[in-house]
């Protein structure tokens, strides 16, 4: 049984300017251990998807509309809040972009640290703190004791990323999900966090889901990538395929704009114009408008989410239908 | 050899440090940026590297004197701004222009895009009142928007489209110099390349000589001809943008460069990667000798001693390393 399976979520927010869309029938599975990358631009949906599975998605303005969100043989969608409440923090864990809007900030590192410990297991204030500062110092944390109660702001971005992977973790969970932790850092720091996560996968075999914008970053983390399009999933793939053999428009144009792909001295590859409003949503398939591959009959009939090769999916009726395909990816980007 | 068109000579801006709550005292400065000099060439795009720390945007400030230098000068097109007259000021930000990080905190919430962008050819008083609805159109053409978005207000755009308008506000006085602070770092990647491509494009058509800060190095590469690389108030390299990121010499910038994500999977998980121990430094305590000894991987007790000249190596490179030729 996979450790979690998602099926067709939907998630709206209802707004006085009109209903947005922001998830429309996601769907995927997650094995244990396994690392999966969820890769889409600023509207595609992927955190609020990711939000609403763990029920961290204030329900007004939203609304999750349908969908099952099963972790372990439970459905986070339709449980108990109680039973979701202890599943959280302890054997499914979230970190996000800003650690300053997640670390209270009225609160010293020691107490935020602990808490999660008290409230899921059994143990005392004594070893919970052993196992916190045994904690901070594997996530890189200099003089853990001597910062133990210090408060956020006393840390720097860096730091307090750590702070909130050392909390994420402190539980042990099976699966971590990650929402765009290192956007927001330095990029030699970005390096640290990311080589981190990977060090305590490999230590504690959990399963990790990294959210990104950048396609790039995936390829070093994730076994498999969902690429997240205006709220659905445009394509499903091992990192191999979605590099070597995409099987959409939109992840070919994704991966062709990378600049560390192109020459120097020529125009940057682009995707024209810019993601829809979530709000007015166009006929047919989202990423018509920007395609330029594009026929009527895009942009007439939303496409579904199909299998076209192995372990590979693709939402483009051009790729279902076999009227298109790209040629393998073939990489030279000077470095050697 | 042409004169370069802005000149920095041993720039410094330190700020005061005040600690106490009743009775403010003075305890120090921090160094923000420590003796930068650098030459930007007409019709050349330097790319300015660093992270958290490193003074970039300090310096970018300091150029256009929104902040006074504490040493050192700065000279565009001959004339000295620093600890100038305000109409020498004045007139210097006709030709000096700045792109800021934010697009969302940039432009004025309060103006339409149009007020925005009419307002420095007010100031500057550059044209009569009735040329500057025409002007206006001209700069949004120019960044690749409708004209007739002029009188929408900043919330109805998206992040890369007011990043066009602050490109448009910038270009408004027809600047010879424009310093673009992270101009991309707050947008999606395939935005990104738009804004890039954008960039490219004017300078090319207005024969523009441009500083372009980033903290991405893979960005910096593209638009840039050269780069210099920051470290905590000073350069630690210098050289051709193509150049210094396929053979960096510097350790930092080895550092950066090895940052990069290889947008292939098997070539990044197998490659050497150099990851950096710590964190950047925080100018409040500077270490001593080299800034970036606690986290070099190559440093020795030497390193700690002084702080390193930037010197010139036989391929032209510019390094800021004691043992930039052994390593």
């Amino acid at each position: 049984m996979p450790l979690l399976e998602v099926n067709g979520l939907r998630t709206s927010f209802h707004t006085r300017t009109g209903v947005v869309r922001a998830v429309r029938g996601v769907s995927f599975t997650l094995e244990r251990g396994e690392t999966l990358g969820i890769v889409g631009e600023s509207g595609s949906g992927k955190s609020v998807a990711c939000l609403s599975i763990l029920g961290l998605v204030p329900q007004p303005p939203a609304r999750i509309e349908g969908g099952a969100a099963v972790f372990d043989g439970v459905d986070l969608l339709r449980a108990a809040p109680r039973t979701v409440r202890a599943l959280r923090g302890r054997r499914v864990a979230m970190i996000f972009q800003d650690p300053m809007s997640s670390l209270n900030p009225y609160l010293r590192i020691s107490d935020q640290l602990i808490e999660p410990l008290l409230i899921h297991e059994k143990i005392g204030r004594a070893a919970a703190r052993r196992r916190a500062l045994d904690l901070l110092a594997a996530v890189g944390i200099s003089d853990p004791a001597g910062r133990f109660d210090h408060y956020p702001h006393e840390f720097s971005g860096g730091m307090r990323q750590r702070v909130m992977i050392a909390m994420a973790l402190i539980g042990r969970p099976d699966l971590l999900i990650a929402d765009e932790p290192t956007t927001a850092l330095d990029v030699t720091v970005q390096a640290q966090i990311l080589e981190l996560i990977r060090r305590f996968q490999r230590e504690t075999g959990m399963a990790v889901i990294f959210i990104t914008h950048d396609l790039a970053v995936v390829a070093g983390l994730c076994d498999r990538v969902l690429v997240m399009y205006a709220g659905r999933v445009a394509e499903s793939a091992s990192v191999a395929a979605i590099f070597s053999a995409p099987r959409h428009p939109y992840t070919r144009a994704l991966q062709r704009s990378i600049p560390a792909l192109q020459p120097k001295g020529v125009a940057l590859n682009t995707i024209p114009g810019q993601p829809p409003d979530l709000a007015r949503l166009p006929f047919g398939c989202a990423f018509a408008p920007r395609c330029e591959l594009a026929t009527a009959l895009c942009r007439a009939r939303d496409p579904d989410l199909v299998e076209v090769a192995p372990q590979h999916a693709s939402a483009c009726l051009r790729i279902q239908t076999g009227e298109i395909a790209f040629a393998t990816t073939d990489y030279t980007d000077g470095r050697g | 050899m042409t004169e370069p068109i802005l000149e920095l000579k041993e720039v410094r801006t330190d700020f005061p440090v005040r600690r106490g709550r009743l009775f403010r005292r003075n305890t120090g400065r921090l160094q923000a940026v420590d003796g930068v000099s650098l030459a930007l060439h007409r019709g050349e795009v330097l790319g300015l590297v660093g992270e958290s720390g490193s003074g970039k945007s300090t310096l970018a400030r300091t150029i256009l004197q929104l902040v006074p230098a504490t040493g050192g000068t700065v000279v565009l097109e001959g004339r000295t701004l620093t600890a100038a007259a305000p109409p020498v000021i004045r007139a210097a930000r006709r030709s000096l222009q700045m792109v800021f990080q934010d697009p969302y905190a940039s432009l004025n919430p309060r103006l339409s895009v149009f007020a925005a962008l009419a307002e420095p050819l007010r100031v500057h008083r550059v044209c009569p009142a009735a040329e500057i609805p025409g002007r206006v159109a001209r700069l949004l053409e120019m960044v690749g928007l409708a004209p007739r978005l002029a009188r929408k207000y900043p919330h109805e755009f998206s992040g890369g489209q007011r990043q066009r308008i602050a490109v448009a506000r910038a270009l408004a006085l027809e600047p010879k110099v424009v310093i673009a602070d992270e101009p991309v770092s707050a947008l999606d990647v395939s935005i990104q390349a738009q804004i890039l491509n954008l960039l490219a494009d004017l300078v090319r058509r207005l024969g523009l000589s441009m500083i372009f800060i980033a903290h991405d190095l893979s960005v910096v590469k593209h638009i840039a001809d050269r780069v210099a690389v920051m470290y905590l108030g000073r350069i630690v390299e210098l050289g051709a943008a193509a150049d210094v990121i396929e053979r960096p010499h510097h350790p930092y910038t080895r550092a950066l460069v090895s940052a990069i994500p290889v947008p292939d999977p098997a070539r990044e998980r197998a490659r050497q990667r150099l990851v950096l121990a710590g964190e950047p430094p925080s100018p409040l305590h500077p270490p001593a000798g080299c800034a970036f000894h606690p986290r070099c991987p190559f440093a020795e007790g030497r390193c700690r001693a002084a702080v390193p000249a930037l010197d010139r190596l036989a391929d032209g490179r510019e390094v800021a390393c004691v043992r930039a030729s052994e390593i």
